[in-house]
């Protein structure tokens, strides 16, 4: 038998073995409603790591392929050391692009601190250069041996300093949800544990009939297990598809920016949290059983 | 079938039961007698392996007891009926439901029994009451019906704790007469009880061993009643 038909009979179920479970209205909704608040969370968790994980990847891949290199000449020469640097990089393997920032971008840069009529030109203020690597990437320290040769004002910046710091912290977030989900499992596992233990102990003399007139203990178990596993399935997949369409509700980068509105699931992402009502599933099946076997263990 | 041999079990440091040995052979007839918390149930339980004993040892079809796993004992108790003092019924399901429970422990379908299942409410005299849950049932009809589903699996041996003490006297005799005939058919049967009228009245249809259980040992009271 494969597992996809093993799958099919456990969700068809043995009509005999689910009959032998009472109805127990209370441990049905604590379950359903426990695996559903835990699925809703799940899926922000996951929405969280995934876009911590993009962000990682886009501040290292940005940063990682762009330099800036500062010129701090007196006004006289920075020209003259501008032309050199530029002329430094066409030769400089693993330089896509450089160019010279005009006023207007220097202006721009530091319009936050010191306003939009800030007249660049004529203050001592660095010139700044801005250079787009290949993907293979250049030789920084030969190209910081090359302009203090021939542009003595000219500073390699390659944002290691900048980058570090930024992609560890996002690579952080992404642990600190990867945690959260592991966590919501665990706890979720726990909260269905306690929920089958209940019906389980309210159920302890229909267990001790069954095993009186011949019943296995994994006869007596899959009647729990069932239940509860479908239960959490439908719990789930209700906390999914709410969580999705909280996720799917917020607003886009594009419209208002900044970090927070970048938590959500972009393209393939869409489907990981459909991965949530099965682990869901699974965790209840074997959350379950472990405590209808338990159970039993009590039971000669 | 069934073998107790040097049997000890207490509850609590207090032995109940001293060196007790009984053996339960094909065909056989036993009452167990004995006055009210003698250890007649306990008895019964430790022949259905609910109970270990602290000393001694159990032989079910062959096997010692204490070689048995979960499993093995679960497959040796549907060789053995039991009627319980307190029917033990699952409270959901219908009379019908719970006679078929266990085919379905064993993993047979019970709609491939409809027959079977019809013909043994039928002897019972519960043919009408099939639909009825255990909570709508008197007490003769729960012992009743609790022998059904004793039976049902076919098995070779049936114990029986106080099977007549809810009913009145006709219908104890039907239930003795319906044991009778098990136990023509080859079964094994032990039938705890403290009804002496029971065991003087199986007198006219069987030959029957009748067990004394007191101060914690087993006597014979009686050879063909």
């Amino acid at each position: 038998m494969n597992l996809s038909q093993s799958v099919l009979e456990f969700l068809s179920g043995d009509v005999n073995a689910k009959r032998i479970v009472p109805p127990s209205g209370f441990t049905a909704r604590l379950t359903a409603f426990t695996a559903a608040a835990m699925a809703f969370l799940a899926v922000f968790a996951l929405a969280l790591s995934l876009a911590t994980h993009r962000l990682a990847e886009r501040w290292s891949g940005e940063l990682a392929q762009s330099s800036t290199i500062r010129i701090s000449a007196p006004l006289e020469q920075r020209e003259a050391q501008t032309r050199a640097v530029l002329r430094i990089l066409e030769t400089t393997p693993g330089v896509a692009t450089a160019r010279a920032l005009p006023p207007d971008e220097q202006r721009a840069l530091l319009a936050p601190w010191f306003g939009a009529d800030l007249p660049v030109e004529t203050l001592p203020i660095p010139q700044l250069v801005e250079v787009v690597e290949t993907a293979q990437g250049l030789d920084s320290e030969g190209l910081r041996l090359r302009l203090s040769a021939e542009a003595p004002g000219a500073v390699l910046d390659d944002h290691t300093r900048w980058r570090r710091p930024l992609v560890r912290a996002a690579e952080r977030l992404n642990l600190l949800g990867l945690g959260a989900l592991g966590l919501i499992t665990l706890t979720m596992a726990a909260m269905i544990t306690l929920a089958a233990g209940s019906a389980l102990a309210a159920n302890r003399e229909v267990m001790r009939v069954l095993r009186l007139i011949g019943a296995r203990d994994t006869f007596i178990a899959r009647a729990f297990v069932r239940r509860f596993t479908l239960r959490a399935l439908a719990g789930s997949a209700a906390g999914t598809v709410i969580a999705m369409a909280c996720i799917w509700a917020l607003p886009s980068v594009e419209q208002a920016g900044g970090f927070l509105t970048g938590l959500g699931f972009a393209g393939a992402g869409w489907l990981a949290p459909l991965l949530v009502p099965p682990v869901a599933a699974f965790v209840a099946f074997w959350a379950t059983r472990f405590a209808a076997l338990r159970a039993l263990k009590d039971i000669p | 079938m069934i073998e107790l041999s040097d049997i000890t079990y207490g509850y609590d440091g207090s032995p109940l039961l001293n060196g007790i040995s009984l053996d339960l052979s094909p065909g056989s007839f036993h009452f167990l007698t004995g006055p009210s918390g003698a250890g007649k149930t306990t008895l019964l339980k430790l022949c259905y392996l609910d109970l270990k004993p602290a000393k001694g040892t159990i032989t079910v079809f062959g096997a010692p007891s204490e070689k048995l796993g979960r499993d093995a004992i679960a497959k040796l108790r549907r060789r053995v009926g039991v009627v319980h003092q307190d029917c033990g019924f699952l409270e959901h399901l219908s009379l019908r439901e719970n006679v078929a429970m266990p085919l379905a422990a064993a993993g047979q379908d019970p709609t491939q029994h409809d027959a079977e299942i019809d013909e043994l409410l039928a002897w019972v005299g519960l043919a009408r009451r099939a639909d009825a849950l255990p909570a709508e049932l008197s007490g003769g009809e729960k012992q009743r019906a609790a022998l059904a589903r004793a039976l049902i699996l076919s098995p070779d041996v049936v114990l029986a704790d106080e099977p007549t003490g809810n009913v009145d006297w006709e219908m104890s005799l039907r239930l003795l007469t319906l044991l009778v005939e098990l136990n023509r058919m080859g079964k094994a049967i032990l039938i705890a009880t403290h009804d002496l009228n029971l065991i003087r009245a199986a007198k006219a249809q069987v030959t029957a061993r009748v067990l004394r259980l007191r101060r914690g040992q087993l006597d014979v009271a009686g050879v063909d009643l």
